[in-house]
């Protein structure tokens, strides 16, 4: 990816900003970020600042492939229109945008209330399973072979479980 | 049933209450739920709005809560019937712009509604009088889990229940309460409120929400985050809240009563005077006029009987309602003349504030006469 200022250099400094909810990227290449200034990106309009006014919006349009979403075809350019997403799976697709929108809005990033209750018992065994790789590991780790056997084939079943 | 048929009748929620719940009109507590594999509305096609429309509705009318209740597609409701509708809080304005592929479920009590299709797949609703967020939680929870049993609710681990707008990820859930602050305006403190609120969070809207007026000096306040708090803790952070504005309130009217009883006293009069004269009134001004009768009853100004009928009015007196009541579509000066009828029909009987209790000058601090 180039630099969105010299359009020669590789990018390596990749700059989001939420603009009235709205995102914008940036991407520069180190001497231009320099150049710009760019060590404290807060508190400004990140495009507009550092390629003139509107710049944002090209940057944005001059992206030769926008990321659809495989489900709905949804893509970054409807978000700005609507603020509203086209399926469940866009919250993956656009897991990185959203991530620093959903950190503005809310007041954490981990849901901690309720759960549908078919989903509690794949969400325990899920952490379940966690906790026994971490013990699996440390088994390995103690070279303790016969508890490891014991644990990979009760993490196996359990995957199989939360898979069926 | 049909929805006409319900609405026909009170809304239980009109119901008045006691203390807290003169000043806390109604509770409400709505959780937003989407279809894992459907494209969301806005962004669905109109054939793959009707599916999910097919798939939701004969769960949602299939449920315990919606025995009797009415169910109807928003394509077969006319203008007015919405317009009613949403004067009820039984859906949103939203909702009301909808068509074909939308559809509404409301039980027999109209405490429970729910949009099918509205901005999410799924917007159910617990509507409670006065200050019941707990006992509105423990309804809709009820019949979300209900639901779910039947539904595959898009949720992500991490992120809970999935939404069209990001704003609503988490739990999905707006709890909000409609307060009656007359005290507040009055005295010129709502807009430090209003700013203090939102400050921690919380948002405070007109009568119908988002991006409405004030009218009536009716607010509602609700959470503005959805996710990083389990449902009752958001719940506990508003009523807290809810707690301090009602003590504000409190505070405003003794204040008004102690320090600047002729002002109050004046526009509690001319209320009503105003509204039992009147033969053409605008609804806003009607609304306006009603919250200061309202006032008057909480300060024992008016014989507490009366106090069902003004609460009525408030809802009689909205443009559908009143057109419904008369069952033909009305131009606005009608309008304004049939609203003025039905007002001084219903205050006939009212007497004028009894003041004895209220003296100016007995005691407070004198009054500036220029106010």
């Amino acid at each position: 990816m180039h630099c969105d200022v010299c359009h020669e250099n590789e990018a390596t400094v990749f700059l989001t900003q939420i603009v009235n909810g709205k995102m914008q990227k940036v991407n520069l290449c180190e001497s231009c970020s320099k150049a710009k200034g760019v060590a404290d990106p807060t508190g400004f309009a990140l495009a507009d600042l550092l390629l003139g006014l509107g710049a944002a919006q090209q940057v944005e349009e001059g992206t030769p492939e926008p990321v659809r979403c495989p489900q709905c075809g949804f893509t970054q350019t409807d978000f700005k229109k609507t603020g509203r997403l086209g399926c469940a799976a866009c919250y993956e697709t656009f897991a990185e945008g959203l991530e620093s929108l959903l950190k503005a809005m809310h007041k954490g990033m981990r849901h901690t209330g309720k759960v549908p209750v078919r989903l509690q018992r794949a969400l325990e065994l899920g952490s379940k399973v966690e906790t026994l790789k971490a013990d699996l590991e440390k088994a390995v780790q103690q070279e303790n072979y016969e508890s490891a056997a014991e644990l990979r084939d009760r993490i196996r079943q359990i995957e199989e479980e939360i898979h069926s | 049933m049909k929805l006409s048929d319900l609405t026909g009748q009170a809304g239980g929620w009109l119901e008045a209450g006691d203390s807290d719940n003169r000043i806390v009109i109604t509770s409400r507590i709505r959780l937003a739920r989407n279809l894992r594999d459907e494209p969301f509305p806005g962004w669905a096609k109109k054939a793959e709005r009707v599916r999910v429309l097919d798939r939701i509705r004969p769960a949602v009318e299939g449920l315990a809560e919606m025995k009797d209740g009415a169910s109807e597609g928003l394509a077969d409701l006319s203008a007015l019937d919405k317009q009613v509708l949403v004067e009820r809080h039984l859906i949103s304005r939203e909702h009301a712009a909808k068509g074909a592929g939308s559809a509404v479920v409301v039980n027999r009590k109209q405490s429970v509604s729910i949009m099918i299709n509205e901005e999410d797949h799924l917007r159910m609703q617990a509507l409670r009088p006065g200050l019941q967020l707990a006992a509105a939680w423990k309804q809709i929870d009820k019949v979300d889990t209900a639901l779910e049993a039947k539904l595959d609710y898009a949720f992500h681990p991490r992120l809970g229940y999935l939404t069209a707008c990001p704003s609503n990820v988490g739990t999905g859930m707006r709890a909000s309460v409609m307060a009656h602050l007359p005290g507040l305006v009055l005295n010129d403190q709502i807009n430090q409120v209003i700013q203090a609120v939102n400050k921690i969070g919380l948002a405070v809207r007109g009568l119908y929400g988002e991006g409405t007026e004030a009218m009536g000096n009716l607010f509602q306040v609700s959470n503005q985050t959805t996710l990083g708090e389990s449902e009752p803790e958001i719940l506990e952070r508003l009523g807290k809240v809810i707690g301090m504005i009602l003590q504000h309130e409190r505070h405003a009217r003794e204040n008004l009563l102690a320090r600047r009883p002729t002002a109050l006293l004046d526009q509690i009069g001319r209320a009503y005077g105003v509204l039992t004269h009147a033969w053409s009134i605008a609804s806003k001004e009607a609304l306006n006029l009603l919250s200061l009768l309202r006032l008057g009853i909480d300060l024992g100004l008016f014989p507490e009987p009366f106090r069902t009928g003004i609460d009525a009015l408030f809802m009689e007196t909205q443009p559908a309602h009143l057109q419904k009541a008369s069952r033909q579509k009305l131009a606005a000066e009608e309008r304004d003349a049939l609203r003025a009828e039905r007002i001084r029909g219903r205050l006939k009987a009212l007497p004028p504030p009894a003041t004895g209790s209220v003296t100016p000058g007995n005691g407070a601090p004198k009054e500036s006469t220029d106010e």
